[in-house]
């Protein structure tokens, strides 16, 4: 089972590819990374499938991936360096575990329900889970592809939806608001939880609870979660770490 | 020549990996595929972004995946979809286009489609078929499901003279022979020429020729082709589509590059999307000099006159 230790190592982990990198998308990546070190730790097997449709949270994914030794240091030093295999938003090959290229939001959902579907007419098991942010909801092909997966009744996806309310250039209430998201997902034939996305137990049993629909999981997080000075700023989205931004964050998580 | 297509299509779907999502296109047309693929074909609904996606995925699972829709409603909207979810991926989709150029005529100009291959073909991974005839498409709908690029094929509506022996599918083929100039033209638009150029004397009947897939270089052109470019006075390209980036751009292109002599040129294009008044292909091809009559003062040198 995955530690806070294991959780806080991946944590600076992840500060320090991006601090070394120079790359922004902190915050909306530590937000997703519980969630994810979860899911790659303790929930997928070698039959199921994951995209992220959330592709600014590549850092996340390689972390998780390295997490669980599908990745290495070497890699992580790599990313989003000059001829790397590890660019800023998940590549279209390359990396084991990463099947899409992602990055333009509202694509995620539909290769999710794609990949559903298809292992069920090659009868094929499998479940597959599809990671999102709560501002590609904005996107018309996102509601087109829930309706596609309702209409199918695809009891193996299993959607998450990092709800940190915080986007590109406003919070999701300022920007388009769907407030709460939920109640509008409810409306469809799904099952919806509403979870604490950083409740490490709350997360394991949302994953692993069975339904014969469609699950979505709406993971209440906060952007830059674990380092004080970042937690739900919305500056955090873009911005890269200095050097005393860095050893701040390091220190923190450290003395937790 | 979706007649032709759902017969294609339904001889084909013995394969059991083959899989058709539709976006609610197909009615009167495609039902015996329907009953004949089961739960394997699906329609997606008014979702075309979703239904490339979709369709990318499938195929990302060794299924054999087929797209239909109406032409501008296949590429235009899904247009990011097709590119990063099928095209970065190298997956083998076919999407097929109905009522290529000008098909849905007075439908309106948001049903017409022409700028489509050009477009599509910007894409890596991509290959553009546009049967001529409707005898194409059984060989047209082998050779695209068979290919391990992604596939767009552009439907029209096959319209050889009464009594025209249609040859063999090629991607290139020699329509009309005679002494006269070359005369070069995308899809089912060529065969709107045989009638005309038949009746001019061998002298001075131009070779008309007819191309149906795409990108050139996928397929050498033929040296006979490339003999009377280069001795001709006078080469015409018509296409159903707009000029920029169509395929006289790009023929021009590989010609020049390959070093081969080009006469002088005439392009015969889809004019606008925007012309104030509509009508049927017949009438729009005349709104936009594609026409057989258009065609022939062109290369008599009296259409731009």
């Amino acid at each position: 089972m995955l530690s806070a230790k294991t959780v806080a190592a991946a944590r600076k982990r992840l500060l320090q590819m991006h601090f070394e990198s120079g790359v922004g998308h902190i915050g909306g990546n530590l937000s997703a990374l519980d969630a994810l070190l979860v899911l790659f730790n303790e929930v997928l097997n070698d039959k199921d499938h994951f995209v992220l449709s959330k592709g600014h949270a590549a850092g996340a994914l390689y972390i998780a991936l390295w997490s669980i030794g599908k990745l290495h240091q070497e890699d992580l030093t790599m990313f989003h360096g000059d001829d790397t295999l590890f660019p800023g938003h998940p590549p279209a090959s390359g990396i084991a575990g990463v099947a899409f290229a992602t990055g333009s939001l509202g694509h995620g959902l539909s290769l999710a329900a794609g990949t559903a579907i298809a292992l069920r007419l090659k009868c094929q098991e499998g479940r597959t889970f599809c990671f999102m942010s709560d501002g590609e909801w904005q996107e018309g092909s996102t509601w087109e592809a829930l309706i596609f997966a309702c209409h199918q009744k695809l009891e193996t996806l299993t959607i998450l939806v990092d709800h940190n309310n915080l986007q590109g250039f406003g919070s999701t209430d300022e920007v388009a608001s769907m407030s709460p998201l939920w109640t509008k997902l409810q409306g469809f034939d799904i099952d919806v939880h509403v979870i604490d996305g950083h409740d490490l137990d709350a997360i394991r049993y949302a994953l692993t609870h069975r339904s014969d629909r469609p699950r979505i999981i709406v993971l209440n997080t906060v952007k830059g979660h674990g380092v004080s000075f970042m937690s739900n700023q919305m500056a955090w989205h873009y911005l890269p770490l200095t050097l005393e931004q860095f050893q701040t964050a390091i220190e923190e998580i450290e003395s937790i | 020549m979706r007649k032709q297509l759902c017969s294609a299509l339904q001889r084909r779907s013995v394969n059991t990996s083959m899989t058709f999502l539709t976006g609610d296109l197909g009615f009167m047309a495609l039902e015996p595929l329907r009953s004949a693929m089961g739960n394997r074909f699906m329609n997606a609904g008014v979702a075309e972004q979703n239904m490339m996606s979709v369709a990318a995925a499938m195929a990302k699972q060794d299924l054999e995946v087929w797209v239909y829709s109406i032409a501008p409603f296949c590429y235009a909207r899904p247009f990011e979809q097709i590119r990063n979810d099928i095209c970065f991926h190298k997956l083998p989709v076919n999407l097929i286009g109905n009522g290529g150029g000008y098909g849905y005529g007075v439908m309106g100009p948001t049903h017409h489609a022409i700028e489509d291959y050009g477009v599509l073909l910007t894409l890596p991974n991509m290959v553009v078929f546009a049967p001529v005839f409707d005898e194409d498409v059984e060989t047209v709908i082998s050779r695209a499901g068979d290919s391990p690029s992604a596939t767009y094929v552009r439907l029209g509506k096959g319209e050889p003279p009464e009594g025209y022996a249609v040859p063999k599918y090629a991607p290139w083929r020699q329509l009309c022979i005679g002494a006269g100039p070359v005369v070069i033209a995308v899809g089912p638009l060529a065969s709107t020429y045989i009638e005309v150029f038949s009746e001019i004397p061998a002298s001075i009947r131009p070779n008309l020729w007819a191309v149906a897939e795409l990108p050139i270089e996928r397929n050498p052109m033929p040296e006979q082709l490339l003999q009377q470019i280069t001795t001709s006075h006078l080469l015409c390209v018509a296409e159903e589509h707009v000029r920029r980036g169509g395929f006289a751009s790009e023929l021009i292109l590989h010609l020049t590059m390959q070093g081969i002599h080009i006469p002088r040129l005439v392009h015969l294009y889809a004019r606008a999307h925007h012309f104030e008044r509509y009508g049927s292909q017949s009438y729009l091809r005349r709104c936009s000099l594609l026409d057989p009559k258009s065609m022939l003062l062109a290369l008599e040198g009296k259409l731009y006159a």
